[in-house]
């Protein structure tokens, strides 16, 4: 996994959310869809972080509260890498 | 108070079909009107608060229960059904996201008590028709009060009402997929026609536009984000129903037809009818149909309490191939009835007409448009993996 796997996260979402804030002022915490994401934008950022970090997300991750925010998406890519948090 | 029990809930929906829509069901589509008769009927019956639970008063009801009773409505008059339906699909979403709050409570109860109608009010001029969008927003006002300016291009039964189930951004200046549902009472609001309501069928919905003005105390505001009610109640259960309805209107028009088969039968005994191969189609495509919806409905009660998978892409997959599924094959079978009955069913004076039922069976496409459905499939195909 790489050094820092939530500044991936914040440039996958910049290129992909589509959201009305900025990305940079996001806590890890924050509610990514009361900050813009729509549903059909966060298919898009599910398929760029398949891609970026050569995962599959399984049928029981696709799911909003999966990607509601950077600190819940980082907890899917660590429990499906096996990597420590 | 009837019992909970689908056999007693169907029977009573077949005589009021049978007493109270069916025989309106032609002045209501002609004169594009309410039809009140039928409406009045089910809330003699308690029928409005068929879901709400017995300790708020209401029937107790399932999904699958009022579900039959949509398709038997939809038997009768669809635009009955419909109404139903609707109604039911605004229950459902309060109470499973409402509930918690003492003035969803509350409110139930009295739409129990007092047989009151809900119309909903999703669509908004500006979002082009995506129900998971809004422009306008709760605007706070002193003393815990809420006002709201929705431009609604359609509000079923908007004028028949007693209140109005509507969505909105959380705030003027939430993100427009930031949404909460917000009930208003009609004594509440402004509600300012636009424009008429002419369409091919589903006539007796009267689904005019609307400009919305509405006041209410901040306690109206459905305490959980619009996203989980809509992916968890409104999406599947408005589905589920409509396709019901919609099986229950194809079932008339194959049951007119096998009507016209066996009267030719009987005319000439010995000789197999020309047309009754192409019933023989028909009445399997309804076969397939209603499998679809039951499928469907057995799907929705095994992972009713199971807010993680109906939440999820799978089954949003598998409730919007039902509506698509059954949208598709409703006109398909309404047509296909036409053309065993020829000419007595093209007539509009028959026992025999299925013109109605055609022109209604269009409008299943296009209740939350199948290409918009299908563009959302697509895009979560992309993503989901078969189990």
């Amino acid at each position: 996994m790489g050094h820092d796997i939530t500044t991936e996260i914040r440039t996958i979402l910049r290129a992909h959310g589509r959201l009305a804030a900025d990305v940079a002022t996001l806590r890890e915490e924050d509610d990514l869809y009361l900050a813009g994401l729509t549903s059909h934008a966060s298919v898009n950022l599910m398929l760029a972080l398949e891609e970026h970090f050569e995962i599959e997300f399984p049928e029981r991750m696709l799911r909003r509260g999966a990607f509601s925010s950077i600190a819940a998406i980082r907890a899917g890519l660590l429990e499906l890498t096996g990597a420590d948090a | 108070m009837p019992l909970a029990d689908t056999a007693t809930l169907v029977d009573i929906a077949r005589q009021i079909g049978a007493t109270h829509a069916a025989p309106a069901a032609d002045a209501v589509d002609r004169e594009a009107r309410f039809p009140h008769e039928a409406l009045e009927a089910l809330k003699a019956e308690g029928l409005l608060g068929a879901l709400i639970p017995q300790e708020l008063g209401g029937i107790g009801a399932t999904i699958a229960d009022v579900a039959a009773v949509c398709e038997t409505l939809g038997r009768s008059c669809a635009a009955t059904a419909m109404i139903f339906a609707m109604h039911q699909i605004n229950v459902a979403c309060l109470l499973r996201h409402g509930r918690s709050a003492p003035f969803f409570r509350e409110y139930l109860a009295a739409v129990a008590a007092d047989q009151r109608l809900i119309a909903s009010a999703t669509s908004e001029v500006g979002t082009g028709g995506d129900l998971r969008r809004s422009v306008c927003g709760v605007q706070p006002e002193p003393e815990g009060r809420i006002r709201i300016s929705k431009r609604c291009p359609v509000i079923s039964y908007g004028d028949e009402a007693d209140d109005i189930l509507l969505t909105a951004r959380r705030a003027p200046d939430a993100a427009p997929a930031d949404q909460v549902l917000v009930l208003v009472r009609k004594s509440d609001c402004t509600l300012t026609r636009e424009g008429e309501w002419d369409t091919l069928g589903m006539r007796g919905t009267r689904s005019f536009g609307f400009t919305l003005d509405a006041s209410a105390s901040k306690d109206h505001v459905v305490p959980v984000p619009f996203a989980d009610a809509a992916s968890q109640t409104m999406i599947p259960v408005s589905h589920l129903l409509w396709s019901a309805l919609w099986l229950g209107l194809a079932s008339d028009a194959v049951a007119r037809a096998r009507a016209f088969v066996r009267a030719e039968a009987r005319r000439c005994p010995g000789d197999t009818p020309p047309s009754a191969p192409r019933l023989a189609q028909v009445v399997a495509e309804l076969d397939t149909m209603r499998a679809l919806v039951h499928d469907g409905l057995s799907a929705f009660d095994r992972h009713k309490d199971d807010v993680d998978t109906l939440g999820g892409f799978g089954f949003a997959l598998r409730m919007n191939n039902l509506k698509v599924s059954a949208s598709r094959l409703a006109p398909e079978i309404v047509g296909g009835a036409l053309a065993v009955c020829g000419i007595a069913a093209y007539r509009n004076d028959s026992p025999y007409s299925v013109g109605r039922h055609l022109r209604d069976a269009h409008s299943a496409a296009l209740m939350v448009g199948n290409d918009r459905i299908y563009a959302a499939n697509a895009a979560m195909l992309l993503v989901h993996k078969e189990e």
